[in-house]
C-alpha cells in the first residue's frame, strides 16, 4: 500500500503567531459616525502575513481528501468527477458579479440559463415545471412538501401523514416534520417497499408518499407502479427523492413513474462540486396541477425578454431568498451542456455498470443481501466481521489507508452493519479493481490492524466521544478551558 | 450507444450481454427512449456558447451598482479565491471520515471561531444556506427554546426574509406578527413591541443595521421587555467590526448572512446563513457543529458533533432537516477574515461607514431629495427620498450606466417615494460623483 495523507500540525489561525501588537490607535466611533454607546472595544482576530495565511490553509487542504485526490464511494452521495470547466464558468465576472435585485434587462443572460435549465430538468425528470429555488436536496425536500400541504389545503383538506419506507433517507421523515407532518414509517420487503404495508396504511390521512427510486439498497422499485395507483386513489401526491437519479437518467423518468412532485441534486447528478458539505441545489419539478403552488419568483420568457413573474396568489411563497444556488446552477447546465442528452444516458449507462461490476468483484467478499442486479449503488452488510470482535467502522478506517475514501457505513438501518457503495460512472476499470482489492486483503489482515487504523492519514482513531463531552466549537472556547484545567492543575 | 471495449469487458464479467440488460428490472411501462437533449459540446464550443450568453449581462464592474438590501459587493483577496479552489476542499463532501478530513474541519472551526468572536455568542454552526432560511430556522428554535404560538418579527426586515419565515412558521403553524419601526428613527417602536408582547409569543426578531440601514440603538430596552423570551437578531457580520455585538445585548440567536467575507454576489447564491445562540441552546439548533477532541495519539483534532439533533440519526426528530449546507462558503469567510486580518476588516468597514455617509449627505443635499431619511447609525445603506417616482430615476440612472438603489414602495407602501441606496469600498469617488451627478440631472 502506498497511500500516506499528508500530516502537518497547523496551528489555529488565531495561535499562528504572537497576537497582533497593539495595532495602530483606532478611533472606535469614526469621529463621531458611530456614537459611543454602539460602538465596539474589542475584537480579537489574528493579524498575519498573507503568505502565511496561505500557507496555513494549502496545508489543511492537504489533509483533506476529495474526489479529485481519489475514489469517494460514499453511497447517496454521487461523488463523480467535476469537469474543471464547469467552476471556469462559474467564476468568470459576466457569470458572478451580478446582484441579485437588478433589473432583469441587466441579467438577461442569467435568467436565461436558468429558464433553460428548467426546461432540461423538465426533460430529465418528466415534469412540467421546475423551481430553482431550493439550496440543497434537503431543501427540496422540504419545498416539495410544503407544495404538497399547499395543493391539499386548496382542495379543503387538512392531512396529516407522510408515509416514507423505512429504507429512506433521513432527510425524508425530517423535511416533512418540519412542514407538520406525522410520519409513518413503512416496514419493506426484501429490501423494496411492501406494497401491503402500503395499502394497509394508507388512507384519507395521507398527505404524499416519498420515495427514491432506485431505493438506498441499489434496488429499483419493481412495484412503483402499483405504489403510485394506491397513493393516487387515496388522493395523495407522490413524491420522488431524487438523490439517486443517476442511475436512471434517459431509462426512465420519476414523471413517467407517476411521481407529482420530483427534486433533483444538482450536485450529485449534475457534478458540481460538494465543496466539503455544500452548497448544492435542490431544485424541484412537478406535474401540472402543483404547478400553481411553486416558489416565486418564476422566471417567464415574453417577446424574447426574460421577466420575473411575483403574481403567483396560491405560491407556498419563498423558502430561500433570491434564485437559488445560481452558481451550482450554472455548473450543472454546463455539465449538462457538455453531455447532452445521449451523454448523460451514458452516464447513467456506466453509474449502473460500475456499480454492478464492484459488487460482482465484492459479493464472495461480503454479504450481499437482496439479490443481484443494483443499480448505481449497492449495500453489503459488515456483519460477519463481528465473528473476529470487528465492526463495519473498523473496515471503513482501514479503508482510508489504503487512500480510498470510505462507503456510506450503517445506512440504510435495514441492514446490519450496513456498507452502501457507490462507485460512480467516473471511476476506472482499474481503480474499481484496486478498491476491491484493498476490500479483499483488509478482512483478511491482522483485526488489530483494523481496529486500531486508520494509521496513514492525518491523524489517528479520533475520540469523538470527548467532543461531544467538552462542546468545545470555538477557538476562544478552547482557551478558556484551557485556562480553566491550569488552574486546576496548579490548586492541585 | 457504442461502448468502450473496457465496458464490453466488465458486462462479459458479469454474463451480459447489453447494457440494457442493466436496466432490466425498470418496468417496461415505465421507460422512456433516451433525452430530448442537444447533443453534448466540445470544452471549447460550450466556452464560447456561454461567453455570448453571458456577455449581455451587466457586471457590477461594468455599471457602478448600488443594490445591497441583504447581498453585498466586496472585494476579494486573490489569496482567498486560490485558498477556496483547492480541489482538495472544493471536491470533498460533509467530512463523515474526520481522520482524512481534518482540512476541512480546522478550516470550518476556524470559521465558527472567527463568528463566534464576532458574534460574541458562544457557539455558531458551520453554516445554514443563506441569512432567510436561517431565520426561519431562527423562528422553529425560538419555539422549541420558549413554547408559544405566535412569533413576532420587525417590519423594517427584507421582504425576501419575510417571504421565508412565513414559509417556515406556516410549516409549524406559528403565527407572524409585525412589530412597527419608528417613522423618524426606524428602529423598532417599543410601543408597538409592547403591546404585542402576549403569554403566547415565543420570541422577537429584529435586525441591526435593519432593511433601513440602521444600528439598533434600543437593543437592552428591547431584551428587558422580553424578559424570558427568545430574543433574535440579524446582523450583518461586517459590521460587527464596529458595533457591540448582539452577546452583549443578551441576545438569544443571532443569524446573517456570511457572503460579505470573500464571496462573490452570484446573483444572490450561494449566500452562507450564519447562525449562533448561548451554549443553553445548543442541543435545540439546527446544522452541523464542528467540535474539538483529540486523536487516539492525543493529537488537537476536530470531528463533526452533537450529530443526535440531526436527520441522519434523529430522522423525523431532527432539530432540522438541513444536511447538505454552505460549508466552503465557510472555508472562504475564515480565509478572508485570515488574510484581511483584524486591522484589515476595520478598515473596510470604516470605508464602508464612510462612503455610506458621503454619499448619503451629498444626496441629501440635492434639491428634491431626502437623505438618509431616517435619523440614525447606519453602515452601509440608507433610505433616499424624493418626490420624482423612484421607477423614473431608476431608469434614467440605468440609461446613464448606473444601477440606482431597491425601490421601497411596493413593499412598504409608507416608503412609496424612497430607494434603498448601499455603497461599500468597491465604489471610487468617482461612481459616486456619476450618480449625484445623474440623480441632480433627473427632472
Amino acid at each position: 500500500m502506498s497511500y500516506h495523507q499528508a500530516v502537518y500540525d497547523v496551528p489555529s489561525v488565531f495561535e499562528s503567531c504572537e497576537r497582533p501588537k497593539k495595532s495602530k490607535a483606532f478611533d472606535r466611533t469614526i469621529g463621531g459616525l458611530i456614537p459611543e454607546n454602539l460602538a465596539r472595544h474589542e475584537l480579537e482576530m489574528p493579524d498575519l502575513p498573507e503568505r502565511d495565511v496561505v500557507k496555513h490553509f494549502v496545508n489543511l487542504s492537504q489533509m483533506n481528501f476529495g474526489v479529485d485526490n481519489g475514489l469517494y464511494p460514499l453511497g447517496s452521495c454521487t461523488m463523480k468527477y467535476n469537469p474543471k470547466v464547469c467552476d471556469e464558468i462559474a467564476s468568470w465576472k459576466t457569470v458572478s458579479d451580478l446582484h441579485p435585485l437588478q433589473d432583469p434587462s441587466t441579467i438577461q443572460g442569467a435568467l436565461r440559463l436558468m429558464h433553460e435549465l428548467e426546461l432540461m430538468l423538465c426533460e430529465i425528470g418528466g415534469v412540467d415545471s421546475v423551481t430553482l429555488q431550493p439550496a440543497a436536496g434537503a431543501h427540496g425536500e422540504y419545498t416539495g412538501i410544503q407544495l404538497v400541504r399547499a395543493y391539499h389545503e386548496t382542495n379543503g383538506e387538512t392531512r396529516k401523514e407522510v408515509l416514507v419506507p423505512d429504507t429512506a433517507h433521513g432527510t425524508n421523515p425530517a423535511s416533512a416534520a418540519m412542514v407538520g407532518y406525522d410520519v409513518l414509517e413503512l416496514p419493506s420487503k426484501e429490501g423494496c417497499v411492501d406494497v401491503e404495508a402500503v395499502k394497509s396504511a394508507v388512507s384519507k390521512d395521507t398527505a404524499a408518499f416519498m420515495l427514491t427510486n432506485p431505493n438506498t439498497l441499489g434496488l429499483f422499485e419493481k412495484d412503483v407502479c402499483e405504489i403510485a395507483g394506491i397513493i393516487h386513489d387515496a388522493g395523495a401526491l407522490l413524491y420522488y427523492d431524487g438523490a439517486n437519479l443517476n442511475a436512471i437518467m434517459g431509462k426512465t423518468s420519476p414523471g413517467k413513474m407517476d411521481f407529482d412532485i420530483v427534486h433533483f441534486n444538482l450536485h450529485k447528478t449534475f457534478a458540481t462540486p460538494h465543496g466539503g458539505g455544500g452548497p448544492g441545489a435542490g431544485p424541484v419539478g412537478v406535474k401540472k396541477r402543483v404547478d400553481e403552488f411553486l416558489p416565486i419568483p418564476r422566471i417567464v420568457l415574453q417577446d424574447g425578454k426574460y421577466q420575473l413573474d411575483n403574481d403567483r396568489p396560491k405560491s407556498i411563497g419563498k423558502v430561500r431568498a433570491f434564485f437559488g444556488n445560481y452558481a451550482v446552477l450554472v455548473r450543472a447546465y454546463a455539465y449538462i451542456r457538455l453531455h447532452g442528452g445521449n451523454g448523460l444516458v451514458s452516464v447513467s449507462e456506466n453509474a449502473v455498470l460500475n456499480s454492478n461490476y464492484l459488487k460482482e468483484l465484492l459479493k464472495d467478499t461480503f454479504e450481499l443481501p437482496y439479490g443481484d442486479l443494483r443499480k448505481h449503488e449497492f449495500v453489503m452488510s459488515g456483519r460477519q466481521l463481528k465473528a473476529k470482535g470487528l465492526k463495519t467502522m473498523d473496515f471503513a478506517k482501514r479503508l482510508l489507508d489504503y487512500g480510498f475514501h470510505a462507503p456510506t457505513v450503517y445506512f440504510p438501518l435495514v441492514v446490519d452493519e450496513a456498507i452502501m457503495i457507490e462507485p460512480t460512472e467516473t471511476e476506472s476499470r482499474e481503480t474499481l479493481d484496486l478498491f476491491a482489492d484493498a476490500c479483499k486483503k483488509i478482512v483478511a489482515e491482522d483485526p488489530e490492524v483494523l481496529r486500531t487504523a486508520p494509521h496513514n492519514t492525518a491523524r489517528s482513531r479520533l475520540n469523538e466521544a470527548k467532543a461531544a463531552r467538552d462542546m468545545i466549537f470555538s477557538w476562544r472556547a478552547y482557551e478558556k478551558k484551557m485556562q480553566a484545567d491550569a488552574e486546576k492543575t496548579s490548586h492541585a | 450507444m457504442a461502448l468502450s471495449e473496457c465496458s464490453l469487458e466488465m458486462l462479459q464479467y458479469l454474463k451480459l450481454k447489453s447494457v440494457e440488460e442493466l436496466f432490466s428490472d425498470i418496468p417496461p411501462s415505465v421507460r422512456t427512449g433516451g433525452l430530448r437533449l442537444p447533443d453534448g459540446l466540445t470544452e471549447l464550443e460550450l466556452t464560447r456558447e456561454l461567453e455570448a450568453m453571458m456577455s449581455v449581462n451587466r457586471t457590477a464592474s461594468q455599471q457602478p451598482t448600488f443594490l445591497g438590501a441583504g447581498v453585498y459587493h466586496h472585494f476579494i483577496p486573490a489569496a482567498v479565491k486560490t485558498i477556496v479552489m483547492r480541489s482538495e476542499f472544493i471536491t470533498s463532501y460533509t467530512p463523515y471520515q474526520p481522520e482524512i478530513s481534518q482540512g476541512m474541519l480546522q478550516a470550518l472551526f476556524e470559521y465558527q471561531s472567527f463568528m463566534t468572536e464576532l458574534t460574541g455568542m458562544d457557539v455558531v454552526n458551520c453554516s445554514m444556506y443563506d441569512a432567510s432560511s436561517a431565520l426561519g430556522e431562527a423562528v422553529l428554535m425560538s419555539h422549541r427554546i420558549s413554547g408559544g404560538s405566535k412569533f413576532l418579527i420587525s417590519r423594517a426586515v427584507s421582504p425576501e426574509k419575510k417571504l421565508v419565515a412565513r414559509t417556515y412558521a406556516r410549516g409549524a403553524d406559528i403565527q407572524l406578527t409585525e412589530v412597527g419601526y419608528d417613522p423618524a428613527t426606524g428602529s423598532v417602536d417599543i410601543n408597538d413591541l409592547k403591546s404585542k408582547l402576549d403569554p403566547d409569543v415565543s420570541g422577537f426578531y429584529y435586525e441591526s443595521p435593519n432593511f433601513l440601514g440602521l444600528i439598533e440603538p434600543q437593543a437592552d430596552e428591547i431584551r428587558s421587555l422580553l424578559g424570558t423570551k427568545t430574543m433574535v437578531v440579524g446582523v450583518n457580520p461586517m459590521a460587527l467590526a464596529l458595533i457591540r455585538p448582539p452577546a452583549d445585548h443578551d441576545a438569544d440567536i443571532v443569524i446573517g448572512d456570511a457572503q460579505v467575507f470573500g464571496s462573490a454576489m452570484n446573483l444572490g447564491g450561494p449566500m452562507i446563513g450564519l447562525f449562533g445562540c448561548k451554549m443553553d441552546h445548543v442541543r435545540k439548533m439546527p446544522g452541523r457543529l464542528i467540535g474539538l477532541t483529540v486523536d487516539a495519539d492525543n493529537r488537537r483534532s476536530y470531528c463533526m458533533t452533537l450529530q443526535t439533533r440531526e436527520q441522519n440519526i434523529r430522522r423525523g426528530k431532527a432539530t432540522s432537516n438541513i444536511c447538505t449546507n454552505e460549508a466552503l462558503l465557510a472555508v472562504a469567510s475564515a480565509a478572508y477574515l485570515s488574510v484581511v486580518g483584524k486591522s484589515g476588516l476595520r478598515d473596510i468597514a470604516v470605508k464602508n461607514v464612510e462612503h455610506a455617509y458621503l454619499l448619503a449627505n451629498r444626496i441629501g443635499a440635492l434639491k428634491g431629495f431626502r437623505a438618509p431619511h431616517f435619523k440614525g447609525t447606519h453602515f452601509n445603506e440608507f433610505v433616499v427620498t424624493s418626490d420624482i417616482d423612484p421607477k423614473r430615476i431608476h431608469e434614467d440612472l440605468l440609461s446613464k450606466g448606473i444601477h440606482g438603489g431597491f425601490p421601497l414602495g411596493k413593499d412598504f407602501p409608507e416608503l412609496k417615494n424612497s430607494v434603498l441606496y448601499a455603497t461599500t469600498e468597491m465604489h471610487t469617488k468617482g461612481d459616486h460623483d456619476r450618480l449625484v451627478n445623474a440623480l441632480e440631472a433627473v427632472r
